[in-house]
C-alpha cells in the first residue's frame, strides 16, 4: 500500500517535472539568430517611411496630436486600456538610454518578428507582433534605418500597470506557443501582385486584423473570422467594422476603399470616426498603389457575414 | 444649369426641413443633421471627383448648410437624449462638452470663412474638402461611436 502511494507520488513528481520542462521550454523566448538579419541590402529609409506609415508606429509611440504638428518623435504615447489592464506605449527613438538607440539590427528584428526585447523578454502582444511577424527582414531594416532618422527623446517609459496573472511576462511564451506565426491569414485562391502586396500591408506592417478581427478569451483570433469586425477594444458602445466582402464594405468598389483610406471620406459622404481616424491619416502618406493594393485584397479575401 | 439649380435649392431645403423636425426627438433631429451635412459634402466631393462639374452655385449652398446647420447641432444633446432611437453619440460628448461644441465651431467656423473666399475652381474645391473632411474627422474621432 505503502509502496503503492509512493509509486504515485513518484510517478506525480515526474508528470510535474517534465510538465514543468515542457512549460519552461515552450514560454522561453525564441530570438532568431543573427545570421536571420546578414546579408541585406543596405538600408532605404524611403522604403522605411513608407512601413512607418503602413505600420502607423506614430499613432500608439508619439503623444496624442503630436504627428499633426509634423513632430514625429516618438517618445512613448497614450496610454493604451485593456482587459488586461494599461499599457503605455514606450520610446522608440535613438535615444541610446530611454529609446532603442543602442539596439542592434537583430534586437529590432526580434522585437518586430518574434516579440523579443533586447534584454531577451518577451513583448506584451499590445504590440502587435502578431502581424508583423510577417514581414520581410529587409523591410526591418529599412524601418530601423528610418526610426534612427527621427528626432531622440530622453524620457523615461512608464511600467506597464497589468492585473495578476497578466503581469508575469513569462506567460506570453504560451501565448506566442499559440499564435505567433508568419503564416498568412487566409488562403486566397488567385493572387496577382497587386493582391499579394494589400496580403503583406494588411496582414504584416498594416496589422488591420487586430482590431478587425474578433478575438478568443485568450486573445487569438477565432478562425474563421478574418477581419469580420469586434466589439469596441476598449469596452462599452461602439464596435469595429466587418471589412470583409460580406460586410459593411459590400457594396464600396476598390477605387471607394482607396479613396476613404486616402480621404477619409466614405462614398456615400461620411467621415472616418473612431481610432481609424489616426489610421487614414496614416495610410493617407503611402503611394496610391499601396492603397489600391489594400483595396484590391480587401475585395479577395472570404466574405463573412 | 437649371437642373443644378435644383440641386441647390434641395440642399437649402435640407436644411429647412432639419430645423422644421425640431420637434421630433435630438437623437433624430441631430441624426438628421448629419444626414445633411453628408448631402453638403457630397456636393463637393462629387466636383472634386469629376463627377459634376464646378459649380459656384452648388459650393455656396453647400457650405451654406454646414454653416447654419453647426450654428444650432450642438443644442441637440439634451441630458436624457444620451441614448436610444440608435444614436452613435459617445457618452464622451456629455463629459468633454465644451470641447464637443468647440470642435462644432471650428467646423463652422472654417465654413464660414470658405463661404467668404468662395472656393472658385476645382482644385479649390478639392482644398476646401480637406480642411473640412479634417473637421469632421477630428469629432468623430472622439465623439461618434459606430454600432
Amino acid at each position: 500500500m505503502a509502496s503503492l502511494f509512493g509509486k504515485i507520488l513518484g510517478g506525480l513528481a515526474l508528470a510535474a517535472a517534465a510538465g514543468g520542462a515542457v512549460f519552461w521550454f515552450i514560454t522561453a523566448p525564441k530570438p532568431l539568430p543573427e545570421s536571420a538579419f546578414a546579408g541585406l541590402s543596405i538600408p532605404d529609409t524611403v522604403n522605411g517611411e513608407r512601413l512607418f506609415w503602413a505600420g502607423g508606429c506614430v499613432s500608439c509611440h508619439a503623444p496624442k496630436g503630436a504627428a499633426e504638428k509634423g513632430d514625429l518623435t516618438l517618445s512613448g504615447g497614450e496610454p493604451l486600456k485593456t482587459p488586461f489592464g494599461t499599457f503605455y506605449p514606450p520610446n522608440i527613438t535613438a535615444d541610446p538610454d530611454a529609446g532603442i538607440g543602442s539596439w542592434s539590427l537583430a534586437q529590432f528584428g526580434n522585437a518586430m518578428l518574434r516579440g523579443v526585447d533586447d534584454e531577451g523578454e518577451h513583448l506584451y502582444p499590445a504590440f502587435p507582433y502578431g502581424s508583423y511577424s510577417r514581414m520581410k527582414p529587409q523591410d526591418i531594416a529599412d524601418l530601423f534605418e528610418f526610426l534612427k532618422t527621427l528626432p531622440k527623446s530622453n524620457k523615461a517609459s512608464a511600467e506597464h500597470a497589468l492585473a495578476f496573472p497578466y503581469s508575469i511576462r513569462r506567460l506570453l511564451g504560451g501565448w506566442q506557443f499559440l499564435y505567433l506565426n508568419a503564416k498568412p491569414r487566409v488562403e486566397l485562391a488567385s493572387v496577382d501582385e497587386k493582391v499579394a502586396r494589400g496580403q503583406y500591408l494588411v496582414e504584416g506592417p498594416g496589422h488591420c486584423g487586430e482590431c478587425h478581427t474578433p478575438r478568443d478569451s485568450m486573445g487569438g483570433f477565432l478562425s474563421g473570422k478574418w477581419l469580420a469586425g469586434a466589439p469596441n477594444p476598449e469596452g462599452g458602445k461602439g464596435r469595429i467594422p466587418n471589412i470583409t466582402p460580406g460586410g459593411e464594405l459590400a457594396s464600396w468598389s476598390e477605387t471607394d476603399i482607396a479613396s476613404y483610406l486616402e480621404t477619409g471620406m466614405t462614398p456615400d459622404f461620411d467621415s472616418v470616426g473612431g481610432s481609424m481616424v489616426e489610421v487614414q491619416k496614416n495610410m493617407a502618406h503611402l503611394p496610391a498603389s499601396d492603397r489600391e493594393a489594400i483595396a484590391a485584397y480587401l475585395k479577395a479575401i472570404p466574405a463573412v457575414k | 444649369m437649371k437642373l443644378k439649380t435644383v440641386f441647390a435649392a434641395t440642399l437649402a431645403l435640407s436644411v429647412v426641413a432639419g430645423a422644421v423636425g425640431a420637434a421630433e426627438a435630438p437623437q433624430v433631429v441631430r441624426k438628421d443633421m448629419m444626414e445633411g451635412m453628408g448631402k453638403a459634402m457630397g456636393g463637393l466631393v462629387n466636383i472634386v471627383k469629376g463627377k459634376t462639374e464646378y459649380n459656384a452655385d452648388v459650393v455656396k449652398a453647400s457650405l451654406t448648410t454646414m454653416v447654419d446647420t453647426m450654428k444650432t447641432f450642438p443644442d441637440q444633446f439634451p441630458a436624457g437624449s444620451e441614448t436610444g432611437h440608435k444614436t452613435e453619440a459617445s457618452p464622451k460628448i456629455w463629459q468633454n462638452m465644451d470641447d464637443f461644441k468647440a470642435k462644432a465651431a471650428k467646423l463652422g467656423t472654417d465654413a464660414s470663412a470658405l463661404l467668404a473666399a468662395l472656393p472658385a475652381d476645382k482644385a479649390a474645391v478639392g482644398a476646401a474638402v480637406k480642411t473640412l473632411g479634417a473637421d469632421c474627422g477630428a469629432c468623430h474621432e472622439t465623439y461618434r461611436l459606430k454600432d
